[in-house]
């Protein structure tokens, strides 16, 4: 191994790779050799550091100096001045890392600050196509503690005591799936890892799996060995290529080393591991789908009873957890159960990872103890909403979740109490919404993608869901009848009550949770025909205001469809009839004098 | 297949490698690299520090780069931070003295008192050995 004097780190996540990062790796390779300098610093591509945002995000060490948004044409000056003259540039540096000229360490950032990494603990640190790195940091040292120290009861006890639960997002106890699985009689186990990220917005299993493969393929042997299970499958989306390209690497670095495999450690425990792809098909995220679509079949969802720890895979007992789960638990078996129980809330323990979307200034990926209020997160690590506008709510759970308003602002984060206010946990999607989204299209949005993803099994999710949507559909068109909200919520119950799989069962909670904290908005839409947030475009006109408008004629020119007439010196006038509503006007109006109505 | 003393092994020889992602304990060598310094070979300088340290295998050793320190009619220079903070400092610095002070100081934790400034009545006198 050659000793550098300076390691440059690049994220290689999808995000920061779609802005360019891959480019970035192959300039600066060639910029060191021009200097001369190549066998002086290593370049480390690295998994998510959480930033998209700002990405291509690159970090170099020693000094530990925090660039954001590097572009190609940067590379020269920032290798002149970095790595050959040794000074930092300073107009690349993340804006919040700078105090004084004086460079702040990540860890101070807003962004970072009250963030606990566990199951990111790797990604952003190690060179996740590397398993020495893997190694370096304490990797698969918790299975090997296991193998030689512990008996699979040992195992399922420390779950129990760190008392993690599910991370896909209903938050069912690891220990008890497990324990169910142990118990159940087969002569063939089989250990599935749930890495069918299917929300709109959500990705934190993509950028585990990009970020730190070796930290599930460890939790899975870790898994096997406690329901004593010999074969792994880790079910992921052709969508994520990278993810699966490291996850490829990753388990061929395992069985080169004999991780993977037989005797594993020389002990009598083997076991291996395959990938299978997904097409992407939402229902597949519901494990008993998952289990047919790794079986070769159509994905369509069994019904439950038997459970998949008696009869899943193959109709052989079967633990599936999702990927964020197992990224916990080689940590948890390092530090102990008492170290992990300690984080978090009294009946939530650990931290939870989330996709922070929508209009916060940061966006991104951030994993926060349990506990944490929405508030926090909106605020201090989000940096607040942009351009002045207010909070109206946020949406966890995807298409399966609901909102919460600006009332629960300081709710503390945990399975029970989001569950309380009408939404989920759900695997980590995090939607911030302020005032200028109108909640009936959000709810129209999520039934639109629920009716698009329902595998049309069985009647009330196909039929049930469609003829939601249709009404939502009707009254963002101004089309809405008195007794609509009562047909949907009746409609929203039965679907809740008769569908077979988690798909539909949860398919109603944005109608729902949308009903019960911004009914007066489902009102507006189907009472007065307006759209309090200017969204639905059949509610809303433009007009000119008559003692603004200048009478200077561009909005006039501007308009696509010529529907704006007027003569110099008097206002101007849109025809209300011919107008398609795209805003041109609003926007082209140097007086501020055509507004939404 | 590797054994788990072999993994303990990668583990540790990784460590040392990664170990500049989270700051190392030990010796930090900086090296003056601004105009003055380069012009005056810190280049070469700096590449045999790496090289000797590399070639001794020696661990907790952390070369940098920085600016120009201001006394450019003494370049290259070399400064050596020990662990306990303590900041010694080498003026007009060639690969060969280099190499001599990554053995003797880093390695033994002996200074080399010849590399250093001598200072007398306040003046700053050149080292005599050329």
């Amino acid at each position: 191994m050659n000793f550098y004097r300076s390691q440059i780190l690049i994220c290689g996540g999808t995000g920061c790779q779609s802005s360019g990062s891959i480019e970035l790796v192959n300039t600066l390779k060639k910029e060191f050799k021009k200097h001369g300098i190549e066998n002086e610093i290593e370049i480390v591509v690295t998994g998510c550091f959480g930033l998209c945002e700002l990405g291509p995000v690159v970090i170099v060490y020693p000094e530990g100096v925090f660039y954001s948004r590097v572009e190609v044409k940067d590379i020269p000056e920032l290798v002149e001045e970095q790595f050959v003259k040794g000074r930092i540039l300073k107009r690349l540096v993340y804006h919040e890392s700078m105090d004084e000229d004086k460079v702040r360490s990540l860890t101070d950032v807003e962004f970072f600050k009250k963030q606990r990494r566990v199951a990111l603990r790797n990604c952003g640190v190690i060179n996740p196509e590397c398993i020495d790195e893997y190694l370096a940091f304490d990797g698969y040292k918790a299975l090997e503690k296991i193998l030689f120290e512990m008996t699979p009861d040992d195992v399922i006890q420390i779950m129990k005591e760190a008392g993690l639960r599910g991370r896909g997002g209903a938050g069912f106890p690891v220990f008890m799936k497990w324990q169910f699985a142990k118990n159940a009689i087969g002569d063939e186990k089989y250990v599935v890892c749930n890495a069918d990220e299917g929300d709109p917005g959500a990705f934190m299993d993509r950028s585990i799996l990009e970020g730190d493969p070796h930290s599930v393929i460890e939790a899975m042997a870790i898994a096997g060995f406690a329901i004593g299970s010999n074969q792994g499958y880790i079910y992921v989306r052709a969508e994520y290529p990278i993810a699966v390209k490291r996850l490829c690497i990753a388990i061929n670095q395992a069985k080169e080393y004999g991780i993977l495999g037989k005797n594993i450690f020389g002990t009598d425990f083997s076991f291996d591991l395959d990938i299978r792809l997904g097409a992407g098909a939402f229902v597949c995220g519901e494990e008993t789908a998952l289990l047919n679509s790794v079986e070769g079949k159509r994905g369509t969802p069994r019904p439950k009873p038997p459970f998949p720890a008696n009869k899943g895979l193959f109709a052989k007992p079967t633990i599936l957890n999702n990927v964020e789960t197992f990224a916990n638990i080689p940590i948890i078996i390092l530090k102990g159960p008492e170290w992990f129980a300690e984080i978090g809330t009294e009946k939530s323990h650990g931290t939870k990872v989330f996709a922070l979307g929508g209009k916060t200034n940061n966006t991104g990926l951030v994993e926060i103890p349990m506990g944490t209020t929405l508030r926090e997160i909106v605020y201090d690590i989000g940096g607040g909403i942009p351009n002045g506008k207010k909070f109206k709510a946020a949406q966890t759970g995807g298409p399966s979740g609901g909102c919460i308003p600006a009332e629960h602002l300081d709710t503390p984060i945990d399975y029970d109490s989001l569950q309380q206010i009408g939404s989920i946990m759900g695997s980590g999607g995090l939607i911030i919404m302020d005032e200028d989204n109108c909640m009936v299209d959000i709810a129209r949005f999520f039934m639109d993608f629920i009716v698009d993803e329902s595998c049309g099994k069985c009647t009330p999710c196909r039929v049930g869901t469609k003829r939601m949507l249709e009404m939502l559909e009707r009254i963002t068109q101004g089309k809405g009848e008195e007794g609509d909200i009562e047909r949907l919520e009746h409609l929203a119950y039965e679907i809740r009550d008769a569908s077979l799989c988690g798909l539909g069962q949860t398919a109603p909670n944005p109608v729902l949770s949308t009903i019960r904290y911004f009914r007066d908005e489902y009102e507006a839409h189907i009472r007065d025909k307006k759209c309090p947030a200017g969204v639905c475009q059949a509610l809303l006109s433009y007009v000119i205001l008559k003692d603004k408008c200048k009478a200077c004629g561009i909005c006039a020119k501007k308009c696509p469809v010529n529907c704006i007439s007027g003569k110099p010196k008097t206002p101007y006038e849109i025809d209300q009839d011919q107008c398609i509503k795209c805003g041109t006007c609003m926007e082209a109006c140097p007086f501020g004098a055509i507004i939404k109505a | 297949m590797k054994s788990l003393k072999e993994l303990e092994e990668i583990r540790k020889r990784t460590l040392e490698n990664i170990n500049l992602r989270k700051g190392r304990e030990g010796y930090r060598i900086v090296v003056g690299m601004a105009t003055c310094g380069i012009a005056a070979g810190a280049r070469p300088v700096l590449t045999s520090i790496m090289d000797e340290v590399n070639k001794l295998d020696l661990k907790n050793v952390t070369v940098a780069q920085t600016g120009c320190i201001g006394a450019c009619r003494f370049e290259p220079m070399v400064e050596v931070y020990s662990p306990d903070g303590e900041k010694v400092t080498y003026i007009k610095m060639n690969p060969e003295k280099a190499k001599a002070m990554v053995a003797s100081h880093i390695k033994d934790g002996k200074v080399i008192d010849d590399y250093t400034m001598t200072v007398i009545d306040g003046k700053v006198i050149d080292p005599v050995s050329e």
